[in-house]
């Protein structure tokens, strides 16, 4: 069996996937191809998220184009995607009267695991997310954020390679966030899942993600891989100075700069690839131009967004 | 790995074969029913009926005093047709009460819990749910109905010889084939009403109430419109019809052997029905 995860490799690719229910047209036209190691799903409510996870699934039919994940089709394949696919729902979803090492043990065996693994790996999982103490409570006892943890522990409990986890922060205290946070970074560095992070909570996607895909009525109205505006944010530089900054201008470009003038004393740079910051001090230092201010351009996930809303 | 060293590994171990995942199910639901001790109590009491049964069919089998006295054994002491369906009717009626005490713990906590999406993500298909589920209650109901019928024949066959056997063949068949229909019905009907009532006590409630309604409506469809039609909803007298005819015992129900193989079908179909649209891993708001 063939899952094909490399590093390269498209997790989730979406072909004109148009999904209808009740008669309503949710998803419309959706053509996206995802390869981040953590993926970043974004929109308004009513945007669609919960439909196009519930499509990768397989809980809904696609009434054109087609889902695939890792390649494989999400409804001719329905059962090898499920495999390679751990789902932590928003929602509570798990029998109240069950303790969680039962209940887990039970989601494992159910995903093909033999008794006596699962076994181990309900243990393992509930320990791993810091459920360990409070293994043998009954769910319904649990708090929100033991809930919580607890989803987290069935989805990974069969060693996916794909989690889904749709709000997987709600109602976390922020020690309890920030140790969710930490723990679906050490999955993707440590065990190499791919993961897909649905979230109203824009600090976490973007503290998690890698690319980030943004709904809104649908239909895909923006599409950014985090990591390479990251990098184009670096190169991108304000500046203020005070002095000949013509000269300034002249020497920067001729370190490969490109620059533009936004004002008297003002500067808006981009600097090449492999620039070094000390050639800018240096030239700063060699014209005799003080430096005021110099700012990275930073536009925050939030501003994406919001652009994103707008159009 | 040991479950102190906290970090997370992934699972490439072997798997167990799809087609057998959904016994997973009834193992876990047994070990939540038989902490109920009324439950198993009531289990083991199933059982004694069987049992009155193999010391009765051993004692007819070995009736000294009338062969002493050089007269033959009395017809009402014979064990027949009648008798296995005697014992049929009991053990079902007992398998009824079983169905109604556990139906209502089937599906009904799952929808209550919306636990179908974390069954549904995984592979394992809603086919897979229904048998898994359904099959809780037909391992049960064997064991309190045609298991000990066979053993009864087995037990009267070894008393009564070959020939006996080969003369009755049939009626290991109507067990067979009457239970099995029985417990089939009962199922489906109770994972049915598990999965559209979320409360267990009225899951229960229509469970055991279903057969009287059923027999109430039959009896005025019948009164009003003067035929005998309207029995094919009820599904006590299409279950006894579809016995006696195994049996080869007329009977007053006033349906024919095919009448009732129609009504029993069409409960069937509208029990799957309703758990087509019911078993869903995400419910489609209209």
């Amino acid at each position: 069996m063939s899952t094909g995860n490399s590093d390269n490799s498209t997790v989730i690719q979406l072909d004109k996937l148009s999904v209808n229910l009740g008669g309503r047209l949710i998803l419309d036209g959706l053509s996206v191809e995802l390869k981040g190691r953590t993926i970043g799903l974004l929109g308004p409510n009513g945007a669609g998220k919960s439909t196009l996870i519930n499509t990768l699934l397989g809980f809904y039919a696609p009434s054109m184009g087609t889902a695939r994940v890792f390649g494989h089709d999400t409804r001719a394949e329905a059962r090898l995607v499920k495999s390679l696919i751990g789902y932590m729902p928003e929602n509570d979803s798990f029998i109240a009267d069950m303790n969680a090492v039962t209940f887990i043990r039970m989601m494992a065996e159910l995903s093909g695991l033999p008794a006596q693994t699962a076994l181990e790996r309900a243990h393992e999982c509930l320990f791993y997310v810091g459920l360990g103490e409070a293994r043998y409570r009954k769910l319904g006892t649990y708090s929100l954020g033991m809930r919580q943890l607890a989803k987290l522990a069935q989805a990974i409990v069969h060693g996916p390679k794909l989690v889904i986890l749709d709000e997987p922060t709600n109602g976390l205290d922020p020690p309890a966030r920030r140790r969710m946070l930490k723990m679906i970074r050490e999955m993707r560095d440590n065990a190499g899942m791919r993961i897909v992070l649905c979230s109203h909570l824009l600090r976490d996607v973007e503290d998690t993600c890698e690319e980030v895909v943004i709904l809104k009525g649908g239909k895909i109205v923006h599409y950014a891989n985090l990591e390479e505006e990251r990098r184009a944010n670096k190169r991108f530089v304000e500046l203020e100075t005070v002095g000949d900054d013509e000269g300034f201008a002249i020497a920067m470009e001729n370190l490969g700069a490109t620059c533009a003038m936004a004002g008297k004393g003002r500067w808006k740079m981009v600097l090449p690839a492999e620039f070094n910051f000390r050639d800018l001090y240096q030239v700063a230092s060699d014209k005799d131009l003080e430096l005021r201010r110099l700012n990275y351009r930073k536009d925050t996930l939030e501003d994406i967004f919001l652009k994103a809303m707008t159009q | 790995m040991a479950v102190y060293k906290r970090s997370y590994t992934s699972y490439s171990g072997a798997l167990t074969p799809p087609r057998t995942r959904f016994l997973v199910l009834p193992r876990y639901s047994y070990e939540r029913l038989f902490k109920s001790r009324f439950l198993v109590g009531f289990l083991v009491a199933c059982l004694f009926f069987p049992l009155g049964c193999i010391g009765y069919i051993y004692l007819v089998n070995n009736l000294t005093i009338f062969q002493s006295m050089g007269i033959p054994t009395p017809g009402f002491l014979k064990i027949d047709g009648k008798f296995f369906l005697v014992f049929m009717n009991f053990q079902g009626a007992l398998a009824y009460v079983l169905t109604a005490l556990i139906g209502p713990n089937l599906i009904a906590p799952d929808l209550a819990n919306n636990a179908l999406p974390t069954y549904f993500s995984r592979p394992f298909s809603r086919t897979e749910y229904v048998i898994g589920k359904i099959s809780v209650l037909f391992i049960l109901l064997s064991i309190i109905t045609w298991v000990p019928g066979m053993l009864l024949f087995g037990v009267q066959a070894s008393q009564a010889g070959w020939d006996w056997s080969v003369a009755n063949w049939y009626i290991l068949r109507g067990i067979l084939l009457g239970h099995i229909t029985w417990i089939l019905l009962l199922s489906l009907i109770s994972v049915a009403m598990s999965a559209w009532v979320k409360w267990k006590v009225v899951a229960g409630a229509l469970i055991l109430g279903i057969f009287g309604i059923g027999a109430g409506l039959a009896q005025i469809i019948n009164s009003i419109l003067r035929t005998d039609y309207g029995s094919m909803i009820d599904i006590s007298r299409i279950m006894y019809t579809i016995w006696s005819d195994q049996f080869g015992i007329e009977t007053s129900t006033g349906l024919e052997a095919f009448e009732a193989w129609i009504g029993f079908a069409a409960v069937c179909i509208v029990c799957l029905l309703m758990l087509e649209r019911k078993i869903r891993p995400k419910e489609i708001v209209r």
